[in-house]
């Protein structure tokens, strides 16, 4: 478990002193993976820094497994940190070293007898299914084989929580979706805490079971992704979910339909055309499964003679939120617009 | 004095006894280069990463030390080696009780050596990604294992790159020295060559220099290579298997 509580960390004097973090709270549970997104600039890698207190925090509290952080000694803090598993953007192997003895290392740093270090480094990169890539040097390993070898690395003192800053940044689609299950199994079987940073929303609907937004160094909405993605007022879901352009505009009017409850029924299109006796024509949607719950939003064209109040209300029964879009209520579409801080 | 200038109206070395003239001097000159390059690597190294480490950004920032010594360094760096010879002469005394020989030269050299190669390992060390360090830290390693097993055991193509150009400037200096009477190949050129215009033996002396730097250019480079993986010609290819396909479970 991860407890930041108002964490504040300042860089510079005088007239530069800027804020990177403000004031802090954030708290990432047992077995949980949260996700901490935010534009670049926004203080994310700062505040994994503040995490293992590579930076120091200027205030506020870092209190990891129980244990609180900012109070200790150079010496105890790297004991402490023994506890916390980091996984970096850039992988940060070493390039004189091969898989296996990259791994290898953090077990040396804290004495661990050859034999059991062979042993501990056999079982890692079978855990992250690179058994036969152990002699490779990370010049011989791609992208996400590499990223691979940096959580084994991470996972080498058995950690309890996992850090993570944009660890499937700059990674291909495909090696992203490998680190991604690597890290959902690790959070199963180990019953790992995950915080994971990063910048990508999509990643984020595949792995995390909450998100915060951090914007200027604070957290300015979070909560469980499902819960964020059915609030139609939630930028960070909507920013999670993003609406693409749709199709041309029909004749009659335009509406942004969104999944707000838990059963919306798979064919509520053709239910809310039958009770209205009207045709809904669809121009967009995108609606799967997140975490084993149906979540999304379509786009759907009415036709103008239809009563907008019995329409909401229709959609309202089957568990669905509508908002009129077209020219009289312009959408929200740029995924950008929704990553201004909200007022 | 006279038996020299004797010499020099006779003509010049027969050239079967250039060898017998050169090869002690070149055992010479190897023996003062290798007791330097010892000294220099043992006070050198330590010194470089303190430089590296003490500057602002390094693991344990001490601006006001670091600035001491760099300037000690720098010092040490800006001076000829022939005025910082002729500058050490009573240390060189006190040190070694003479200020002619090999002795004497060894002195001179490894000061001007360890300045040279501090500031070619704190020039490696500076090469060497500072995300590793954080890496290191985040694995709860120690500033020396830090040191050792992330910032050395990193830039050492680097500061074996460096080291050969270290030697061949020792080489160099230990001409210089040749000239106050050190011996070595210097010492030969410098009387023979110089002194005598004995062509043949200032050939000779020209030809072992330039084949002495040559092999040490060669391993050197054997070394850079053989340190870095990416430049070694690996023998064991990746295996082009069905395994590089499968993600993990
Ligand atoms: N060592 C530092 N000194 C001064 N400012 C810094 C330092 N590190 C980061 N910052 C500033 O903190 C802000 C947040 O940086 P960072 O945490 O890297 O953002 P992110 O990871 O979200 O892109 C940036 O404006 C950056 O300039
Ligand atoms: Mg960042």
């Amino acid at each position: 478990m991860i407890q930041l509580r108002q964490l504040t960390k300042t860089y510079g004097e005088g007239p530069h002193r800027t804020t990177v973090l403000d004031h802090l709270d954030l708290t990432v549970d047992d077995r949980e993976i949260a996700a901490v997104v935010g534009p670049s600039g926004a203080g994310k890698s700062t505040l994994a820094a503040c995490v293992t207190l590579l930076e120091p925090p200027t205030s506020g509290s870092v209190v990891v497994g129980g244990r609180e952080l900012s109070s200790l000694g150079e010496r105890d803090l790297r004991d402490a940190r023994r506890q916390i598993g980091t996984v970096f953007q850039s992988d940060g192997l070493l390039s004189r070293r091969t898989a296996a003895q990259n791994v290898e290392l953090p077990l040396r740093y804290l004495g661990v007898t050859p034999a059991d270090r062979r042993r501990r480094v056999a079982e890692l990169l079978d855990r992250v299914g690179l058994s036969t890539r152990a002699d490779h040097y990370p010049h011989q390993l791609s992208g996400g084989q590499r990223q691979r070898v940096g959580i084994a690395r991470a996972l080498a003192l058995r950690p309890r929580v996992l850090l993570a800053d944009e660890a499937t940044s700059g990674l291909d689609p495909e090696a992203t979706a490998s680190v991604v299950r690597l890290l959902r199994d690790l959070r199963d079987d180990l019953g790992l805490s995950i915080l994971f940073i990063t910048h990508e929303m999509e990643t984020v609907l595949d792995l995390a079971d909450s998100a915060a937004r951090l914007d200027h160094g604070r957290i300015v909405e979070q909560g469980r992704v499902v819960d964020l993605l059915r609030d139609p007022s939630s930028s960070l879901g909507r920013a999670l979910l993003p609406r693409r352009a749709h199709a041309a505009s029909a004749p009659g009017t335009t509406w942004s339909v969104s999944y707000a409850g838990a059963d919306v029924p798979p064919d509520w299109l053709a239910r809310v055309g039958t009770v209205l006796g009207v045709d809904l024509a669809l121009l967009g949607a995108s609606i799967g499964a997140v975490d084993g719950h149906t979540v999304g939003h379509a786009t759907v064209a009415v036709p103008a003679s239809t009563d907008p109040d019995a329409l909401v209300r229709a959609l309202a029964g089957l568990g669905l939120h509508a908002r009129r879009t077209d020219a009289a209520h312009p959408p929200v579409r740029r995924v950008d617009a929704v990553l201004e801080p909200v007022a | 004095m006279s038996v020299l200038a004797g010499a020099a109206l006779t003509g010049g070395t027969p050239l079967g006894h250039i060898p017998a003239l050169v090869i002690p001097a070149l055992g010479q000159t190897l023996l003062m280069v290798g007791i330097v390059m010892v000294v220099v690597v043992l006070v050198g190294t330590p010194l470089g990463v303190l430089l590296h480490n003490l500057a602002p950004g390094g693991l344990v920032e001490r601006p006001g030390l670091h600035q001491v010594l760099g300037w000690t360094v720098s010092v040490g760096r800006s001076l000829p080696f022939l005025i910082l010879m002729a500058a050490l002469v009573p240390v060189t005394r006190v040190l070694t009780g003479t200020n002619i020989g090999i002795a004497a030269a060894v002195v001179p050299m490894s000061l001007a050596g360890i300045a040279f190669f501090a500031r070619i390992v704190e020039n490696s060390l500076r090469s060497v990604p500072p995300s590793h360090v954080r890496v290191a830290k985040a694995s709860g390693a120690s500033p020396l294992q830090i040191v050792t097993s992330v910032q050395l055991s990193e830039a050492l193509p680097s500061i074996l790159g460096g080291l050969t150009i270290n030697v061949i400037a020792m080489i160099e200096y230990s001409a210089i020295a040749g000239t106050i009477g050190a011996g070595g190949i210097g010492y030969v050129a410098v009387t023979y060559g110089y002194q005598r215009f004995d062509h043949a033996v200032m050939l000779a002396t020209i030809l072992v220099l330039i084949t002495l730097v040559a092999l040490v250019q060669l391993t050197g480079d054997t070394a850079v290579r053989t340190a870095t993986p990416h430049a070694r010609r690996s023998r064991r290819m990746r295996r082009p298997s069905a395994e590089s396909t499968t993600l993990p479970a």
